[in-house]
């Protein structure tokens, strides 16, 4: 296929920090684009899951079978599509990924990434997050910090509040 | 009541911030009018027929005199000086103006509220039982749980964007005043032979445009897992619900098309991962919660007080008609709670003023502790009224206008604010209300005809409950006319059941001589004491059909 369909993020926050994005992404179901490293359709990816140089993306109604998920384990990063941003199924698909099946490498947001969904995001699991291109920046750093205090446990924080209040009680 | 700690102001503080910015990037241009549209209603603002209007939070219903205040204060500066209680134990503000809204948040932020998942395809405010800490027939107080889940439900990183909302009531009573079967979860807090604690779960009831009545997904769930089972419910609703079609989107759809042994299936193997987990509830956990509900310091009742007021019952008729609608039972002995009705013919069902406010809020310091909570069938109830107080308050109440001795009659109508304010609506609804208790005023009528709900909507969202009243109303549009559809055998308590509709629908002014030939029918076909429901599902449909259409 030609690589003039790819995308390329410009803006892509890692771990709380903008960062320059090396992966091209591909949304061709049927073709290997020639650039790598690059980001491609699942089914593409399991095909070829041997090239390191390709990452898989999933869309958000992808189930995560245990066959699945084993195979999932061999990708250098994994990518899931929010299609729109009010399609909240990635915010589960991630917190499996880390917290049930516990992959380590990088989980990516793409798609309809927007700056007020970034704080669910990285509660979520989500440590790349590739701007939809209109966003700015500075809103988005800014978005991520938006609150110093949750009350459920996630990927980020382990203890719910109502522990976390409790052992600090019993440490006064 | 719940006290926030610096943790929970903090919250709340920030999450003013961060709508305060995106309200300033949204009237800048830097974010589209679609995609700040679930960021505002995830912060209660719609945008109405007239104005836009912003749901105020109101936790399980519970408020106090300073807060009351506060909310007055609001809609004096930024409203028309009322609001409008909902019946989700909400308050509604009709008038304010868009880019106050970041204010008004700061405002309430002060008296610790918020507006935060008042609307939106997420976990909304969880209601409950009125009578939370002080009904007769309580096994379990209620709020101390539902403020667990409403810490667990706010910001919930995974459930912000669900195919659709999502509401949960909770009910600790033998007697299900939450009305647990209509809600997308519900939840029955009971014991077993043992006295240890159980948490029966509903789940896909609802009203709406197919209203169903839910099904039990766990009878005895220990309460220690009451979260993690939670979380794994709306998780399954989260990655199966339906998101082509925002009318099959609630999770009654969902739990309609898989059948409620496949979806506890998926619940019960979501939840093998997270039970045990970080969230499960500990003994500590409870009891911390428990500790913000304390029972308030009663003085205690002479007994004599008690037999007074028993005379002054028996003497005068007046006061005798208000005890035996407004005033229910209490577990302590000398004392009682007090429904105020919000439901008089000048205003529409569930509307106060800021004046009104401000006098309720001195009521509830003066006789209930600074107090006040809201119903689900838009009242407010005093709960811990001693009984040699009650002369006073009745008093105090009728100067008000909020005396009406009508609770749970024909004139405690519960309706939604309708064609008149919102844009949703397909006809009005606050005029048939008005029509109605105009027509049906005679006390002796309404108390002749005993118990009775009415609930009017004016469209298929169902926010008046239309379906679960023992009438119910709906407003319909058809080819751009106003026209009523009325139904009968609902059902919001424990036996409950959804209405069945009468037939053809009819004019706006001819609701009031339908509703009069259904009474009839009830007042000659029952039995000694015999509710209408019980008339109704009695004789079934048929009776009522022929006269009606006579």
């Amino acid at each position: 296929m030609p690589d003039s369909q790819l995308e390329h993020a410009q803006t892509l926050i890692k771990l709380g920090q903008p960062e320059k994005n090396t992966w091209a992404l591909s949304r061709v179901d049927d073709a290997l684009p020639q650039a790598r490293p690059v980001i491609v359709p699942l089914a593409l990816w399991l095909d070829n899951s041997t090239d390191s140089q390709l990452a898989p993306w999933l869309s958000s109604d992808t189930e995560l079978t245990s066959d699945l998920v084993k195979r999932l384990g061999d990708a250098p990063l994994i990518a899931i599509d929010f299609p729109s941003f009010t399609d909240g199924r990635g915010y589960t698909l991630a917190r499996l990924l880390r917290e049930r099946y516990g992959y380590q490498e990088e989980i990516r947001a793409i798609g309809d990434v927007l700056v007020d969904q970034l704080y669910y995001m990285s509660r979520c699991g989500f440590d790349a997050l590739a701007l939809r291109e209109d966003q700015h920046l500075d809103d988005a750093l800014r978005a991520l910090g938006a609150f110093s205090v949750s009350y459920q446990p996630g990927v980020d924080v382990k203890e719910a509040l109502f522990e976390r209040r409790l052992r600090e009680e019993r440490r006064t | 009541m719940y006290r926030y700690d610096t943790y929970d102001q903090t919250l709340v503080d920030e999450r003013v911030a961060q709508f305060r910015d995106q309200m300033e990037r949204y009237l800048a241009g830097r974010l589209g009018e679609d995609e700040f549209r679930p960021l505002r209603l995830q912060n209660g603002l719609y945008i109405q027929k007239h104005a836009p209007m912003l749901r105020i939070a109101i936790p399980y219903g519970m408020l106090s005199s300073r807060q009351l205040r506060a909310l007055a204060a609001i809609t004096r500066r930024y409203d028309r000086g009322y609001g409008h209680f909902s019946t989700r134990q909400n308050l509604q503000l009709n008038w304010p103006a868009l880019e106050d809204i970041p204010d008004i948040l700061g405002e309430l932020a002060k008296v610790q509220m918020h507006a935060i998942q008042t609307s939106g395809n997420c976990i909304r405010n969880t209601t409950s039982d009125q009578f939370a800490g002080i009904a007769e027939d309580e096994i379990e107080d209620p709020r101390p749980w539902c403020e667990l889940i409403r810490q667990w439900s706010t910001l919930h990183p995974e459930f912000a964007f669900l195919p659709r909302k999502f509401k949960i009531a909770v009910t600790g009573a033998k007697e299900d005043r939450a009305a647990i079967q209509v809600h997308d979860i519900g939840l029955r807090l009971w014991r077993d032979d043992n006295g240890e604690l159980k948490v029966k779960v509903l789940a896909g009831g609802g009203l709406g445009r197919t209203p169903m009545i839910g099904d039990v997904v766990c009878e005895d769930l220990p309460w220690q897992h009451l979260l993690t089972y939670l979380e794994a419910c709306v998780r399954v609703y989260n990655q199966f619900g339906r998101r082509d079609n925002k009318f099959k989107a609630r999770i009654k759809i969902l739990v309609k098309a898989l059948g409620i042994e496949e979806y506890r299936r998926r619940v019960e193997a979501e939840w093998t991962h997270l039970k045990d987990g970080p969230q499960t509830l500990t003994q500590a956990a409870v009891d911390a919660a428990r500790a913000h509900f304390p029972e308030p310091e009663r003085r205690p009742v002479p007994e004599q007080a008690i037999a007074d007021f028993e005379r002054l019952r028996a003497d005068n008729r007046a006061f005798a008609r208000f005890v035996t609608n407004n005033v229910t039972a209490h577990k302590v002995a000398g004392y009682k709670a007090v429904t105020l009705s919000l439901k008089r013919r000048e205003h529409a069902p569930g509307d106060v003023t800021a004046d009104q406010m401000e006098a309720v809020a001195n009521l509830a310091d003066h006789y209930s502790f600074g107090e006040v909570r809201v119903t689900h069938e838009q009242n407010l109830v005093l709960s811990d009224v001693p009984v040699d107080q009650l002369e006073s308050l009745w008093q105090e109440l009728d100067a008000l206008g909020m005396a009406n001795p009508t609770v749970g009659t024909l004139n405690d109508i519960i309706c939604c604010p309708g064609g008149d304010y919102c844009s949703l609506a397909n006809a009005v609804s606050i005029p048939i209300a008005q029509a109605l208790q105009e027509r049906f005023e005679s006390l002796d009528f309404l108390y002749d005809l005993g118990p009775l709900d009415l609930n009017i909507s004016g469209c298929m969202n169902a926010c008046g409950h239309h379906h679960v009243g023992h009438i119910g109303i709906l407003g319909v549009d058809k080819k751009g006319e106003e026209y009523y559809q009325v139904s009968l055998g609902g059902n919001a308590t424990d036996d409950a059941s959804l209405g069945k509709i009468l037939g053809p629908s009819f004019y706006r002014e001819d609701i009031p001589d339908v509703i009069d030939k259904v009474l009839n029918v009830y007042v000659e076909q029952r039995h000694d004491d015999e509710r209408f429901l019980d008339t109704y599902r009695r004789i079934g449909l048929k009776p009522f059909k022929e006269r009606v259409y006579a």
